[in-house]
């Protein structure tokens, strides 16, 4: 690791005392979470846990129930949006994809932050042009025939999740948070999208990574989160713990409930 | 950050995508205007030689054409809008209450008559869009409402708009320009500002992501309840236009105004090649699309054929259009025909 973390340096974000609560079903209550500048973080638990819950409220799709804060590198923000999150940096690769499937890549990749001439007007030229040299650069399309106009319905998923996955990088993010990003994905893509994530630590940004699968998880990962019925269960770092010994705590907890 | 993926596979290449299928619909309908009208000249080569006819539906189509533009907004963002017709009306009846009644100067009875339009399409927007109700009935609810708060308005009686009393507004929606009729006029002019509007705008991209996949947009950001709730304004201020178009055009307003729009607006809409299910869909499209739904009526009566054909022909290309579309975007998805 170049990057050395300063005792000093806030963490990118931090969530304190987080709970959500949906109608009478309590998804979270009083999470206390954060992610530090060049660190990839796991999150493991199992369905129902609270995972994509809270991964939600960070990217800012929910807001915490009263009594929870957010803090964005040392500042505590109120008016927690995804426009908001997403133009502090924090960018989403999800599990649903969240492509929209009859547009073409360049709509897709500019999503919600489409970029403007100085008439105000979308600059749909920079925008195909851009998209071309994203797809050949990070996605490994042959840059001769990559066609920006190309609806992502006609895609395999792996094409469709280097979309995705270039849409969070373009953007430079400070943090990107990946919702199961390998699943559905063949094992040579889920090769690509584990590089990727270490690139993200290379970077020097930070990242949250969310999946079922531990041995997803355990290698790229610094520090590990187990929540478990809307709580935090335990908080490892990787130096900490070995993977037979998490497989091992992740089986007791899904039981008892209690790590030890 | 770059992250270059050293191991390329040799053979992963996009190829670009046809032109049929990038311009296929638009290509459709203009094929189907084509052919329309040759079948109509060899119909009735007399009357469709002459220009008479099409300075006529030059003046009458714009009337649900501009319309159908707006309603090709609300239509891409997967709802319905189904009060328009009564929402000419109101908006009418305002202009009328404001300026026949009220005695105020025309332009402002112009600025309350839009100005209505704008709130009833805000009401149905926000109910459709905030409180998530399906358009398809809550927009039912608001036609009865908003008629009915027109007839209540005008006591069910209409009023005479004359060119000496409301010259300027004759002048606007109804005087020939160096002979070509006004109302095709507006149409282009709005046709443009409408393509810009859709294609060259965040409002409008955020329009195609909206209909296209709701949650995914929600999820990068975009405020879909004021998306939809703007696509409903825009169809509101043009009902009005038109509402005040059409009155102006018969120098009378009927309180019974916007009756027998509902249909060729839907049609022509649905017949540019936009789609039933959301998230694509062009105004140009539908700008051709009107003619041909005007042509349709002026061709049947012209060409001597009994008018009770016309609403036969109209069926008939409603729904070839839409069934046509529904099999193609299932072919680009590669579903079976039945989407099951």
């Amino acid at each position: 690791m170049t990057q050395s973390v300063g005792a000093a340096d806030p963490p990118v974000i931090e969530l304190r005392n987080v709970s959500k609560t949906f109608g009478e079903v309590r998804s979270l209550s009083g999470v206390n979470f954060s992610v530090n500048r060049g660190e990839i973080v796991g999150l493991l638990g199992d369905n129902g846990a609270g995972k994509s819950t809270l991964v939600k409220i960070v990217m800012g799709f929910h807001r915490p129930d009263a009594g929870g804060e957010i803090f964005f590198e040392g500042r505590r923000i109120d008016d927690w949006s995804v426009a908001r999150a997403r133009s502090l940096g924090i960018e989403t690769v999800y599990q649903e994809r969240a492509l929209s499937e009859k547009q073409p890549i360049w709509r897709n990749m500019f999503m919600g932050r489409e970029p403007r001439t100085r008439w105000g007007l979308l600059d749909v030229k920079r925008m195909r042009s851009e998209s071309t040299r994203l797809m050949s650069e990070h996605m490994g399309f042959t840059s001769a025939a990559v066609h920006p106009d190309n609806i992502v319905t006609t895609m395999s998923g792996g094409e469709k999740q280097g979309v995705a996955i270039t849409r969070a990088l373009y953007f430079d993010a400070e943090l990107v948070i990946l919702d199961e990003p390998t699943m559905g994905l063949s094992l040579s893509e889920t090769r690509k999208t584990l590089d990727f994530v270490s690139g993200i630590k290379k970077a020097g940004k930070s990242a949250i990574f969310i999946d079922h699968n531990i041995f997803h998880v355990y290698p790229v990962v610094d520090r590990l989160y187990v929540l478990d019925r809307g709580k935090v269960a335990g908080v490892y770092a990787k130096s900490e713990i070995t993977m037979d010994e998490l497989l091992d705590r992740l089986y007791r907890v899904a039981r008892s409930g209690s790590m030890d | 950050m770059a992250t270059a993926i050293p191991d390329r596979p040799s053979d992963n290449r996009i190829a670009p995508p046809s032109a049929l299928r990038r311009h296929g619909s638009q290509l459709g309908i203009i094929g189907v205007g084509v052919a329309m009208w040759l079948a109509f000249v060899a119909a009735a080569p007399a009357v469709f030689t002459n220009l008479d006819i099409y300075r006529a539906f030059a003046q009458t189509t714009p009337q649900f054409g501009i319309i159908a533009l707006a309603l090709t907004f609300v239509v891409i963002t997967g709802e319905i809008d189904l009060s328009f017709p009564s929402i000419m009306a109101l908006g009418t009846a305002a202009f009328c209450l404001t300026t026949s009644y009220g005695g105020a100067p025309w332009w402002i009875g112009l600025v309350c008559a839009l100005a209505t339009g704008a709130a009833c399409g805000l009401l149905n927007g926000l109910l459709v869009a905030k409180l998530n109700i399906p358009s398809l009935v809550i927009t039912i609810g608001t036609s009865f409402l908003f008629r009915g708060l027109e007839l209540v308005l005008m006591n069910g009686t209409g009023v005479p708009l004359t060119a000496d009393k409301f010259p300027q507004m004759h002048a606007l929606l109804r005087a020939s320009v160096f002979g070509f009729p006004i109302q095709t006029l507006w149409m282009i002019v709005i046709l443009i500002v409408f393509w810009v509007l859709l294609n060259r705008t965040r409002f409008g991209a955020h329009v195609f992501l909206v209909g296209d996949n709701p949650t995914s947009a929600r999820l990068m950001g975009v405020n879909a309840v004021s998306v939809k709730a703007r696509a409903f304004v825009l169809v509101g201020v043009t009902a009005v236009f038109s509402g005040l178009m059409t009155s102006i055009y018969g120098y009378y307003f009927w309180p019974t105004t916007g009756d027998g729009f509902l249909l060729n607006t839907i049609a022509s809409v649905f017949l540019g090649g936009t789609s039933v299910f959301g998230g694509t869909g062009s105004v140009v499209g539908t700008f051709v699309a009107s003619y041909i739904i005007g042509a349709i009526n002026a061709g049947i009566v012209s060409a001597g054929i009994n008018a009770f054909y016309t609403q036969l022909a109209f069926g008939l290309v409603i729904v070839i259009s839409v069934v046509l579309q529904t099999l193609i975007e299932r072919r680009i998805r590669r579903q079976s025909l039945t989407g099951r």
